[in-house]
């Protein structure tokens, strides 16, 4: 053709392409997420080597106990939210009873509360200045609370509530996408119900029920918020939080470093089982069963436990409701709060400095949702659609800062951003308002980038192609088509990371400055100066943010698969 | 109308490894010819439609559209129509929405491009349809939508990918007939891909047979289906029937085989077929060729019928038949056999002297 033919047209599909996309948001996974965590090696071996190291394990002393406590929590968590979330599932999946639904509406409230709020509520509820206990002592008499939390024990009993869903979601989709056939088959070729328990049912739901462990494990081993209200002070976060208050951030980061490594091995446990897990049926028609309750003494029965299982699980809402209308200091020894009054609501929203906080987490959750949602939904993309060597590597890198406890990722930024370096412009970010921002955006892009990617997962990649066939270019082709498909997907996942953003805690409490302290730091301060009606009152306005989310959230859902599988649940009942 | 070409494509995908999806394929389709890319699934031949409508990249090779180099030209500006498998309808579109996509692309004003919708669905009897949600249609009815959203751009070529496999039997035929009329009245240049033999046969003008990613044979719709290149394209068009005998003289375009049972049949060659007396030719006997007579007959085949089934039009023998060396299985589609035939039995086959052909392996 010659030097007068124009140069060919390079599209989305040349070779070089998917690495010009990928090229930055590789640059924003190191910058931000990596090159953080081995900025804290280096910070924790910076004063004597590997000393710190060595502490976990030859000396018996608070390091090896920590991490050995840490371990123990985790364990005890994963067995009693594997007992709980399980039974819960296959009471709720497999049998029909009268206030069923009821429970099945608020099952997943406790886990909705944001970390502090969640912790800071069963505190209220079950500890020795908890209601529940003093009601008892009321009741009975007795000198001291009865049934009172408190420790390991008042951990625990957070963990159970707020993680047990876990195990019942990935329980109830196991069963749901179990084929009922195969229990018949094995009852037909004459097992009896244990066996058919042991053979087939629990087998089949083994993917499931390891899935939840791994993922109740990794969530213990991050908790924070739990063991610093029901004071456990010898586990990794809190010796994360008490060495950097202290100022020793070479042993904080020590701490940081271990548990990061312990969180990334066990993501890549959990990515390696996923690969080769599932027994989803392949059959159609799926319409698991439920079977009536019987015996007459369950019927009776069944209602009445239903409605004390929903007062539970509505508890911890209803206690910051009833707790955030208390007047400060109304609350002492009472079994609840003696005075009520508007006035804490009135302080928070029309105070100047007591609204701060509020329109800080606002503001710097929304600066963080925008950057998620510009880098989660490109990460989406450029891994589900583009072929590119390293592709994987992108995956496990947004993975990585979803596997980081808070308190991980705050060290991390402190080791990274305490000096200026390539990545901050060359400013320092700590002590600044940028650094609270950066840490919502590197702990909540997970969320969009899974969102996004799952809603991608479901557009046929022929329709961009079909765009482009009919002469739109690549940028109008992904934002016409592609993202306009994706978008219930990624509203969904920022509002998600909007509303975590708004109650994020963990990481906000190691790095928030003086002028830009978010709510959930706000709350914490006022339950340390005993106003628990005002911390109350800002709870309930993250706990209010949160269900309109979540609802809104679940009517853009509620479009395609969802409308069908509540359509198949009618009518199998 | 625009002529396209394609010169010692190849494709090879980094996952696959060293075996090429699409190996050294070289073909030249005509200006307003409807040229159908046929073969199982797996023999490249989506792979390379795909690189004709710029989705992919050739490894190796050119492709030309009417003489211009477009190898690697981005696909958005090839001005070629595709219609997809699974149609590819934007779902968040209204069925007009859709057809207009392109237009609005091309910066067609609002009139016209109204205009061209509305003559578009006409075209492919969905009149007033304009304002309906994708999902309000049913599947023969979104594969008028895809065919008339890459047609109203008024494309230089058209390129379908099984379009039809959707479908079910009775539409698939109803559509067939009626792609191939708007084809022949607007004259594209269209490209065909299936792997539905009768579909390949009923509407194109020419065929190229794939497999491996190679080019098996190109050519009319008659010449694949009695002049097949090979053994492959004898056993995939038509299930035929190729039996291995030696060859007792050779002339240029057709030679004689010696039958085991005695006798000799001619069977027509391809030029320069190259086999001389004493070799063995690969023999290409179609089901419906083959005539089954009495197991004594001379001149005949002798097998022993291991199954029958009845179909209606035909019936269907299956057969072990003595071929020299080893048994050969044969099938035969027999209009009227005796209803006295049934497994087990022993026959005579009869070959068709006129309909034979000589095979490569």
């Amino acid at each position: 053709m010659g030097a007068t033919h124009r140069a060919p047209h390079r599209g989305a599909n040349s070779a070089w392409f998917p690495y010009l996309l990928v090229a930055p948001l590789v640059l924003i996974l190191w910058g931000y997420v990596v090159q953080p965590m081995l900025a804290t090696f280096v910070e924790s071996v910076s004063d004597d080597g590997t000393a710190n190291y060595t502490r976990f394990f030859t000396s018996s002393g608070v390091a090896r106990t920590s991490l050995l406590t840490s371990l123990l929590i985790s364990a005890a968590s994963v067995l009693l939210c594997g007992v709980v979330g399980v039974a819960m599932a296959f009471l709720l999946k497999r049998f029909s009873f009268r206030g069923r639904r009821l429970i099945e509406a608020f099952i997943l409230v406790p886990a909705a509360l944001p970390p502090l709020i969640g912790a800071v509520s069963f505190q209220m509820l079950y500890s020795e200045i908890g209601i529940l206990p003093r009601a008892l002592q009321d009741l009975f008499g007795t000198e001291r609370p009865v049934l009172a939390f408190d420790g390991i024990a008042g951990v625990l009993v957070v963990h159970t509530f707020t993680m047990y869903p876990f195990f019942y979601l990935a329980a109830s989709a196991a069963l749901a996408g179990m084929d009922p056939s195969v229990e018949e088959a094995a009852y037909n070729l004459g097992a009896g119900r244990v066996r058919v328990w042991r053979t087939v049912l629990l087998p089949m739901l083994t993917p499931a029920l390891v899935s939840a462990s791994l993922l109740v494990f990794m969530t213990s081993l991050a908790s924070y918020t739990a063991p610093l209200l029901f004071g456990v002070d010898q586990t990794m976060t809190m010796q994360i939080y008490i060495n950097r208050t202290n100022g020793d951030l070479p042993m904080a980061s020590t701490y940081a470093a271990v548990l990061g490594l312990v969180s990334i091995a066990f993501l890549l446990v959990m990515r390696w089982y996923e690969g080769r897990r599932s027994y989803l049926s392949q059959s159609k028609g799926i319409s698991a069963r439920r079977r009536e309750i019987a015996n007459p003494i369950g019927r009776w029965l069944a209602p009445v436990a239903s409605v004390l299982a929903t007062i539970v699980l509505l508890a911890p809402v209803a206690t910051i409701a009833l707790v955030a209308f208390s007047a400060d200091g109304s609350w002492t020894t009472e079994i609840i709060p003696s005075a009520y009054t508007w006035e804490n609501f009135v302080t928070i929203l029309t105070e100047p400095r007591a609204f701060e906080p509020i329109l800080n987490s606002l503001q710097m959750s929304l600066l963080a949702t925008a950057g998620c949602v510009v880098v989660g939904v490109l990460i989406a993309y450029a891994v589900r659609r583009l072929r590119f060597i390293g592709r994987s590597l992108l995956d496990i890198g947004v993975m990585i800062a979803w596997a980081l406890p808070g308190t991980v990722v705050a060290i991390n930024l402190i080791s990274a951003f305490s000096t200026g370096n390539g990545f901050s412009f060359g400013q320092a970010l700590i002590g600044t308002f940028w650094i609270l921002p950066l840490a919502y955006f590197v702990r909540f892009l997970p969320l969009v980038f899974r969102a996004s990617s799952a809603s991608l997962a479901l557009i046929d990649p022929s329709l961009e192609e079909a765009a482009r066939n009919l002469g739109a270019s690549w940028p109008r082709a992904f934002l016409n088509i592609t993202v306009r498909l994706m978008l219930p997907g990624v509203i969904v996942g920022a509002l998600l990371a909007f509303v975590h953003g708004v109650g994020e805690f963990v990481a906000s409490v190691l790095i928030y400055t003086s002028s830009t302290v978010p709510i959930s730091v706000a709350i914490n301060n006022r339950m340390y100066s005993f106003e628990v009606g005002t911390a109350a009152a800002y709870g309930m306005l993250q706990v209010v943010l949160i269900f309109v989310v979540m609802w809104f959230s679940g009517r853009l859902e509620s479009g395609g698969g969802r409308a069908a599988s509540r359509q198949a649940e009618q009518w199998t009942n | 109308m625009i002529d396209v070409e394609l010169e010692s494509v190849s494709k090879r995908f980094a996952r696959t490894g060293d075996a090429a999806a699409v190996d050294d394929v070289t073909l030249t389709i005509g200006a307003g010819e409807f040229f159908t890319l046929l073969g199982p699934s797996g023999c490249g031949k989506t792979t390379t439609l795909r690189m004709v409508a710029g989705f992919y990249f050739p490894s190796a090779g050119h492709i030309r559209f009417g003489g211009q180099d477009v190898t690697r030209m981005a696909p958005n500006k090839r001005d070629t129509g595709m219609v997809f498998q699974n149609y590819a309808l934007f779902p968040h579109m209204t069925v007009a929405q859709n057809v207009a996509y392109g237009l609005k692309v091309r910066k067609v004003s609002r009139a016209d491009a109204a205009r061209r919708v509305a003559e578009a669905l006409a075209e492919v009897h969905l009149d007033g349809y304009g304002p309906r949600r994708i999902d309000q249609l049913s599947g023969g009815q979104q594969q008028r939508v895809a065919l008339a959203r890459a047609l109203v751009i008024r494309p230089r070529m058209l390129l379908l990918d099984e379009p039809l496999s959707n479908l079910d039997a009775k539409l698939r035929e109803e559509t067939r007939t009626e792609i191939r009329r708007i084809q022949r009245e607007s004259g594209t240049t269209s490209i065909y891909v299936t792997h539905d033999q009768a579909e390949a046969m009923a509407m194109s003008d020419r065929i190229a047979v794939m497999e491996s990613g190679r080019v098996q044979q190109v050519g009319t719709p008659r010449e694949v289906y009695h002049q097949p290149a090979n053994a492959f394209v004898a056993r995939f068009i038509g299930r035929s029937n190729v039996l291995s005998l030696p060859v007792a003289t050779a002339e240029a375009n057709r030679v004689e085989v010696a039958l085991p049972g005695g006798g000799h049949v001619f069977a027509g060659a391809p030029e320069g077929h190259g086999l001389g007396a004493g070799d063995t030719a690969l023999v290409s006997a179609r089901p419906e060729h083959v005539t089954v007579v009495s197991a004594t007959a001379t001149g005949a085949l002798r097998g022993r019928v291991t199954a029958v089934e009845f179909t209606g039009m035909t019936t269907h023998l299956t057969l072990d038949v003595d071929t020299g060396g080893a048994e050969t299985r044969m099938t035969v589609a027999a209009v009227d056999t005796p209803d006295r035939i049934g497994a087990g039995d022993r026959v005579g086959l009869r070959l068709p002297a006129e309909r034979l052909w000589v095979v490569r392996p």
